[in-house]
């Protein structure tokens, strides 16, 4: 059997019954594809082992890049460039670069981070989705399990596994 | 998992359930608009074009067709430019500093004020766009682009130019972050619609799947841009305030106007949120989701940040008297009774003495009082620019060049053109956008709501 093909489906309405669910499946070995939810479950990406989000770096390293173009800039037209006195200032009046070198920090790192975070989570403006049920927008969480993945289960088994960690529906989802 | 304290009272109100919450906030972008906001906008649309005869006449004539003279170069522009700017500052103060502190009451609140924070920015910045005269020649003088001249570049000394920097990246990071809150609610507005809608905000939603692992990256994403917007916000208006503290104006050059100007743009932009959320809940019915309880706490806001600034104005005529310095005291004594001493008496009632009125708990539970008060207090706090600006400037070093403003139809016209353009943005996205952050309004439904029968 394919991967990514054919899925069994367990509906949740709780967030807090689907946690326990989601510790309840992976504990009987069953491999997760992915769990979907009209909004954010506190804690639903440690009980399924996710690693922690890596964008905070990115945050950082592109704020870093700002930092620097910002000084960089500022220093080599007022100083080595152009150098002209103002109000009887240093050439590199450091001290009224602060402002222009802050803003540009938190630009890049702002813009940057988000770049990262919709190439990463593959957004934009032509994307399809994978719609599993259209309910996962408004009022219901779905955990998603791929059949091939988990082929040494079988399917009555995977149903079995979700109906015994309390889904209020389960369902089967084929994709061309 | 986060428990709430059965004290407290629910955030929302009428026992809504997940699909209540979608049903009641899509609703208004799927349904006709209604008679009312269609006379709304049409109100505004007339502002805009109204107002845009005056910006036209401007940019045409020049800068002559305003009420300026040689003693009192800065005047309306400014002041609404401040205004505006000031008027921008809650709704990032709503989304990105009390996510920070963990205060979920922003959550129904949060999505409007932060399209507030961006048309009164945009509205901000055509001010200084066209007080520069030649607009179009303006990237040469407010970026540092690479010109014939040498390169002569901008001067990375001068506050004015490190408000180019602070209005343009605020704006930005504003818009960024509004959007990417935005793109779940926009999937769930696709999965409900069908044909030309479906693909416009399946478009707008960038194919936002609700995974677990991208719900994890955007909750980082969304906190690091609240981390990063909080210092941001406070920086703007300390630069804006910079405008003037850096000068050597009496009136203006004082060390306390960072703070100052941050308290009354908090206050002033809670005061305009508080009149848009009254209308939008009452036009849309969203008396569940804003509840009188929200308005409570953003009037308490607003009594905090009113007696801020209105310490402030205390301890700068304490400060001009303690100086000593004789252009100093009479610039204060001019303020408060000169010519313009009506200007100066008008801010001092709408901000510092009516909002204490909120002090009694039937006046800030009251929408009627709120609404009203709400709309002095953005009059107060237009006044207390003019105040700052122009009285400080009409009588300067010299009696024989003393002066008064008067502005003239295009001062007003200009200014409507603003109000217009922000009404209009606003009912626009009243009509075709969520106007409540519905996914964090449903994060919060089990630990804040009142079930019917529970």
């Amino acid at each position: 059997m394919e991967r990514d093909k054919n899925f069994i489906l367990g509906v949740y309405e709780d967030e807090d019954v689907l946690m326990n669910a989601v510790s309840k499946i992976r504990k009987a070995g069953v491999k997760i594809h992915e769990v979907y939810s009209p909004f954010p479950v506190h804690g639903l990406d440690e009980v399924l082992g996710y690693n922690r989000s890596k964008l905070p770096i990115a945050a950082f390293i592109f704020g870093l890049l700002g930092t620097i173009l910002a000084l960089t800039m500022q220093f080599y037209m007022m100083k080595f460039d152009w150098p002209m006195i103002i109000g009887g200032k240093d050439f590199a009046a450091f001290p009224s670069f602060i402002p222009v070198t802050f803003e540009m920090t938190v630009l890049l790192s702002a813009f940057g981070m988000v770049g990262v975070f919709l190439v990463s989570s593959n957004l934009k403006p032509w994307g399809q989705p994978k719609i599993f049920d259209l309910r996962i927008t408004d009022d219901k969480h779905v955990i998603a399990i791929d059949l091939a993945v988990n082929a040494n289960f079988g399917e009555e088994m995977l149903s079995d596994v979700l109906k015994s960690a309390d889904a209020s529906e389960i369902n089967k989802k084929s994709f061309e | 998992m986060q428990v709430t304290s059965s004290v407290r009272d629910p955030l929302i109100t009428g026992g809504k359930t997940l699909k209540d919450v979608t049903h009641d906030i899509s609703r208004q972008v799927e349904g006709k608009p209604s008679m009312s906001w269609l006379l709304a906008f049409l109100v505004s649309v007339g502002a805009l074009a109204l107002g845009f005869i005056a910006l036209a006449a401007t940019l045409w004539e020049g800068i002559g067709m305003w009420g300026l003279n040689k003693t009192v170069g800065w005047a309306w522009d400014i002041t609404n430019f401040v205004w505006w700017v000031g008027i921008g500052h809650a709704g990032t103060l709503i989304s990105a500093v009390l996510l920070l502190f963990r205060q979920k009451w922003r959550m129904a609140i949060n999505r409007a004020a932060e399209a507030m924070t961006i048309f009164a920015v945009i509205c901000a910045a055509i001010f200084p766009i066209i007080h520069m005269g030649r607009p179009w020649l303006g990237a040469y003088w407010a970026l540092p682009l690479p010109n014939t001249f040498g390169s002569l570049w901008v001067n990375f000394n001068s506050p004015l130019l490190w408000d180019v920097f602070a209005i343009s990246t605020y704006f930005s990071v504003s818009l960024v972050f509004w959007y990417v809150s935005l793109v779940p609610d926009f999937a769930t507005i696709r999965d409900r619609a069908t044909g030309i809608r479906k693909s416009i905000y399946g478009a707008l939603a960038l194919g936002w799947d609700g995974a677990a692992r991208t719900w994890s990256r955007f909750e980082s994403v969304a906190l690091i841009l609240a981390g990063l917007a909080t210092p941001l916000v406070l920086s703007v208006h300390t630069i804006v305030s910079f405008d003037f503290a850096t000068s050597v104006i009496p009136g203006w050059h004082t060390t306390i106007f960072p703070p100052y100007f941050v308290a009354g743009a908090i206050f002033s932009g809670f005061a305009m949120v508080l009149t848009l959320m009254i209308v939008t809940r009452k036009v849309f019915h969203l008396e569940d989701y804003i509840t009188i309880g929200h308005i409570e706490l953003m009037n308490i806001v607003i009594i905090i940040t009113g007696s801020i600034v209105g310490i402030a104005y205390i301890t700068e005529f304490f400060m001009a008297w303690y100086s000593g310095v004789a252009a100093e005291q009479y610039a204060f004594v001019n303020r408060a009774f000169g010519p313009y001493f009506w200007a100066y008496w008008t801010m001092m009632t709408c901000n510092v003495i009516s909002p204490q009125l909120f002090w009694f708990k039937k006046i800030r539970t009251s929408i009627v009082a709120t609404f009203i008060l709400s709309l002095v207090v953005n009059i107060g706090m237009w006044f207390e620019r003019f105040v700052i600006i122009v009285t400080s400037l009409h009588r300067d070093f010299l009696p024989s060049s003393w002066a008064m403003f008067y502005p003239t139809w295009a001062d007003v016209g200009v200014y409507l053109f603003t109000f217009g353009l922000f009404f209009t943005l606003f009912f626009l996205f009243a009509k075709f956008f969520p106007v409540i952050n519905m996914f964090e309004v449903k994060s919060i439904l089990k630990s804040s709501s009142k079930k019917v029968n529970n």
